[in-house]
């Protein structure tokens, strides 16, 4: 017998209950502890923004708070970092465009 | 542990990683109160970066080498009375008080205040970030930094893809694609930059440390068994797709790195983990006007003497910040760096255990220097800083025309490396377009975004 | 010419215009000094009616000439300022300032209270009022220096970085033959000593006296920003902390964005010699007022902050024309926290003494040999 080979079965993972996050209005699971990044991608969601000047995609490119590129409006702020933030039950987070500030434009 | 904000701790560890860890508790057990400080939640560091206790992983120690030595650590930090972990803390500056440190804390974009902690002196233990070198199509979702993919794996369980190429320079490359085989991804190629015969041609070096040899063997196997390819001197020279990654071209180099016409194959993928090594994280010393040495992989380092001690009074430094060098140098510094603050002779066996990984790193750092010929796979409009979307034309405007033969005078005329992450990313490239020699470090007097408010907290102080 | 700085270049330029043959000669980069560290307001509305605001009419209409020849590249804004009050009684002192600016060609129009937000909508409620200054604009301080120096090039002037001048080499007679550097002889029968802050280093290696000090100042780079600042805004302090010649720290906010899309908050201004060290004190003290401003700005994230050096003399003009002592050593130095702005001028003056042309300005006032030297302010190293 050969289970599938996944992340959750190499570490022998049993994880809490899933909850689910919104992402630009319909819902993704996340697992306890998950990152919002991590959520995203095993919903197959690679990426969360769009950039200032050319507006191409982006999403998670260090994993680990360093570049930046993983930036995105949650919960109505703008410019943050998935990759560190959790996702907690009912997080709401938009693609975001550009510098995601366009409110505060006069 | 009640703390009032002015008490003042005999030594504060910034970075909660295998150096940090081991320098907390050393220290604490020899007698000094300690505070590690680290913007993480939980202790780790990037090399022992776990799956949040609400994944119920029941076997950790199957994405580490040597996890005992961190759970270990990790519970003499939690029984030790004179030592505290203040998660959640990213310091953003260091300041020299009469009675020590003042060190700058962030809470979070959400904290109405700052923090500030005060310390008697200061263990820098910040660890490293990837060294990435921009290529066409690098900037696609879908590609990712290898020691990324694996932070991503280890802290969520979660891969980028399915069929994942990784790619670049360095040891990190072997440990991620075997993590990555072992989480269920498909990995049709390790392609390496150089030849790995840099130190594979001086065994003495390598019969020294034989854990290394191991653990390279280890992931080998672990490759081999799995079908995954390593090609050696070839690299990436573009990522194809449009909205994601869903190819790579694999060039063969030649020795001074350049892309050798008519090599090209393609490789199909969904997903790329790509990196060049690392590059220590410094500006909280150099701000303070520590001095740094480029070490044999041409990155810049902290200047500590047997030590451990930088060039500023009061400030150590331990880990990857000395130069890059893996967990088992990083925890050998730990240690011996508690030992030296609280005035205690170091262990001679720890001396020679860290003289002789730093050997090894230096040979390691030495096979991996990326060569000058990898600007051959640029393009005019690839974009060089990823943030600022400032593409190699620029670059080579400022340097051609407007007179720029420096990392900082290309910023200031182009803005790459003046976005958020202040040059982490597009500061190798940079330097390397500029023509510049010998650069210094980049300078970053805010180790981390700060909001204003946060900023204003501390007029009042 | 020494000095790559905006005011070495603007130099090059005209010179290099009129026809003369240039060298520029750095020992850094381009722009590697307080050029490069700074912000790019280009201000009539902090200036009283004097030698200064003069010089600094005259480079206004001369950048306006700059941004069409050098393009959209130096991000030249004409933007305009607003200067605010906080209380009546700073009110009536923009008021009566605005009133001896008038008389020199300066224009100036009052806002009230009530139609501050029109002008500024995220500027903090309960202001008392302000002025509005059309005339004041904005560049990209070292793009201006670069691209001044590219069009120097295009008419036959040379560059050379990372060559440092070690001495001025003067004849039997007293006068300027040229220099000497860590590579070469240069002849040239007029040096122009425009390396700013460390002006007083080579006016030394000329033996004359010029007692130029660097007065710090830190600047606040925010996260890229759609426009939330439409103007240069500040509080009425500022003319106050300008004009002042105390060493202790002073800070008054001038806050302005930016095409490539953060805001910048500036400055602080001490004198503390060339120490490079963040000041905690500085910062935490330029975010509070901006915060206080533009309220807006308490939430969003801090990303660098400049250091520079203003090159300062004691009585804030700079030093502009041949030195009345050493024949042929020419001063463009000294413009403290005005050079991006006084550039253009400076340049021409310099350059029309150079070709013995008659001077749009008088020069007197800004004579390096004003300062006796027994009137040196007692300087920490
Ligand atoms: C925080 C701050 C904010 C500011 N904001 C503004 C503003 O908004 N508007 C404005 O108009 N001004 C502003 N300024 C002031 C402005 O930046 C300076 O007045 C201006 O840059 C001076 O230009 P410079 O060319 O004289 O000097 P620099 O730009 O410093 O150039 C001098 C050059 O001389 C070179 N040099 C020195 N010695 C030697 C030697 N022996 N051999 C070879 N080369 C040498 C140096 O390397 C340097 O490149 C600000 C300054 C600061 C610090
Ligand atoms: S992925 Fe780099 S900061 Fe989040």
């Amino acid at each position: 017998m050969t289970r599938r080979r996944t992340p959750a079965a190499l570490v022998e993972a049993d994880p809490g209950p899933a909850h689910r996050i919104e992402f630009d209005g319909r819902p993704v699971r996340a697992l306890p502890g998950q990152s919002i990044a991590a959520a995203l991608w095993a919903d197959g969601v690679l990426a969360w923004r769009t950039t200032r000047v050319g507006g191409r995609p982006r999403g998670a490119f260090c994993g680990i708070g360093a570049c930046f590129d993983c930036l995105a409006t949650v919960n109505g702020r703008a410019n943050q970092r998935l990759c560190l933030l959790p996702a907690e039950p009912g997080t709401v987070v938009t693609t975001q465009e550009g510098h995601g500030r366009a409110d505060l434009a006069v | 542990m009640p703390t009032s904000p002015s008490e003042l701790f005999d030594l504060a560890v910034v970075g909660a990683g295998p150096a940090g860890l081991a320098a907390a508790v050393t220290a604490a057990d020899l007698g000094l109160r300690c505070v590690l400080l680290d913007g993480a939640d939980r202790t780790g560091g990037q090399y022992y970066r776990h799956p949040a206790p609400g994944l119920g992983a029941a076997r950790p120690d199957r994405l580490h080498h040597g996890w005992a030595a961190y759970t270990g650590l990790a519970a003499r930090l939690t029984a030790h009375r004179r030592a505290e972990f203040r998660g959640g803390h990213q310091v953003w500056a260091l300041e020299r008080t009469e009675d020590g440190f003042a060190v700058h804390v962030t809470l979070g974009p959400e904290a109405a205040e700052r923090t500030t902690v005060r310390a008697r002196t200061v263990l820098l233990a910040t660890g490293a970030y990837e060294r990435q070198l921009p290529f066409p199509g690098w900037t696609l979702p879908g590609v990712v930094t290898a020691g990324g993919a694996q932070a991503m794996l280890k802290a969520g369980l979660v891969l980028p893809g399915r069929r994942i190429v990784v790619a670049g320079s360095g040891p990190l490359l072997l440990a991620a694609a075997s993590s990555l085989v072992g989480a269920g991804a498909d990995v049709p190629a390790v392609v390496e930059a150089s030849g790995y015969l840099g130190y594979a041609r001086r065994p003495g070096v390598l019969a020294a440390v034989p854990a290394k040899l191991v653990e390279g063997a280890g992931h080998g196997s672990a490759l081999l068994r799995h079908g995954v390819r390593l090609r050696p001197r070839s690299a990436v020279v573009e990522a194809h797709g449009d909205e994601r990654v869903t190819g790579v071209t694999v060039a063969r180099l030649g020795a001074d790195w350049r892309p050798l016409p008519g090599t090209e194959r393609r490789i199909d993928c969904d997903a790329l983990a790509v990196g060049h090594g690392l590059l220590p994280q410094i500006e909280l010393a150099t701000e303070l006007g520590a001095q740094t040495r480029t070490g044999p992989d041409g990155a810049v380092a902290l200047r500590v003497d047997a030590r451990l001690r930088t060039t500023v009074p009061g400030l150590w430094s331990a880990g990857e910040t000395n130069g890059v060098g893996g967990a088992d140098l990083a925890l050998a510094e730990g240690e011996l760096a508690a030992h030296a603050i609280a005035g205690e002779p170091p262990e001679r066996a720890l001396l020679r255990r860290r003289a002789r990984l730093r050997a090894f790193a230096e040979l390691m750092a030495a096979a991996h220097r990326p060569g000058p010929g990898w600007t051959g796979w640029l393009r005019p409009d690839t974009d060089v800083c990823r943030c600022e979307e400032v593409p190699v034309a620029r670059i080579r405007e400022a340097v051609e025309e407007l007179g720029a033969g420096d990392p900082r005078t290309v910023k200031l005329l182009t803005r790459a490396g003046m976005g958020w992450c202040q040059g982490r990313m597009c500061g190798p490239a940079v330097a390397c377009l500029s023509g510049a020699t010998g650069a210094g470090p980049d300078r970053r007097p805010l180790a981390c975004p700060v909001p204003l408010s946060q900023l204003a907290a501390g007029a009042s102080e | 010419m020494v000095g790559a700085g905006v005011v070495g270049a603007a130099c090059a330029y005209y010179a290099a215009r009129a026809g003369l043959a240039v060298a520029v000669v750095d020992r850094g980069p381009v722009a590697g000094g307080t050029t490069g560290a700074g912000e790019g307001n280009l201000l009539v509305s902090d200036k009283e009616p004097g030698p200064e605001l003069d010089l600094a009419l005259l480079s206004l209409r001369l950048w306006r000439e700059l941004a069409e020849q050098l393009g959209p590249a130096v991000e030249y804004e004409p933007k305009g300022g607003v200067v605010v009050a906080s209380t009546a009684a700073g009110q009536q002192a923009l008021r009566d300032f605005a009133a001896g600016q008038a008389a020199v060609g300066v224009s100036a129009e009052e806002v009230p209270a009530e139609r501050l937000h029109e002008l500024e909508p995220h500027l903090a409620p309960g202001l008392a009022g302000g002025y509005h200054y059309p005339q004041d604009a904005q560049v990209q301080p070292a793009l201006a220096a670069a691209h001044l120096l590219r069009e120097a090039r295009r008419m036959g002037a040379e560059l050379s970085t990372g060559e440092t001048v070690t001495a001025v080499e003067r004849g039997p007679d007293g006068a300027v033959r040229g220099v000497r550097t860590d590579r070469r002889r240069l002849a040239a029968p007029a040096v122009v000593n425009a390396t700013g802050a460390w002006g007083a280093e080579l006016a030394a290696l000329a033996g004359a006296h010029l007692p130029v000090l660097p007065r710090r100042g830190f600047v606040l780079v925010t996260e890229p920003l759609p426009r939330v600042v439409r103007h240069k805004v500040y509080s009425a302090d500022y003319v106050a902390d300008v004009a002042s010649g105390s060493a202790g720290l002073q800070t008054s906010s001038v806050i302005e964005g930016t095409p490539g899309g953060p805001v910048l908050i500036g400055a602080s201004r001490e004198r503390v010699g060339f120490d490079r060290t963040i000041s905690h004190e500085a910062i935490g003290r330029l975010a509070a007022e901006a915060a206080a401003l533009f309220p807006v700005l308490a939430q969003v994230a801090v990303m660098r902050t400049y250091r520079g050096f203003r090159p300062y003399l004691p009585d804030h003009l700079p030093a502009i024309g041949e030195d009345p002592r050493v024949p042929g050593l020419y001063h463009a130095c000294g413009h403290e926290g005005a050079g991006i702005g006084l550039a253009p001028a400076t340049g021409l003056l310099i350059s029309e003494q150079l070709t013995g042309k008659r001077s749009e300005l008088d020069l007197a006032p800004f004579r390096a040999d004003r300062f006796p030297a027994s009137t040196d302010p007692l300087e920490k190293p």
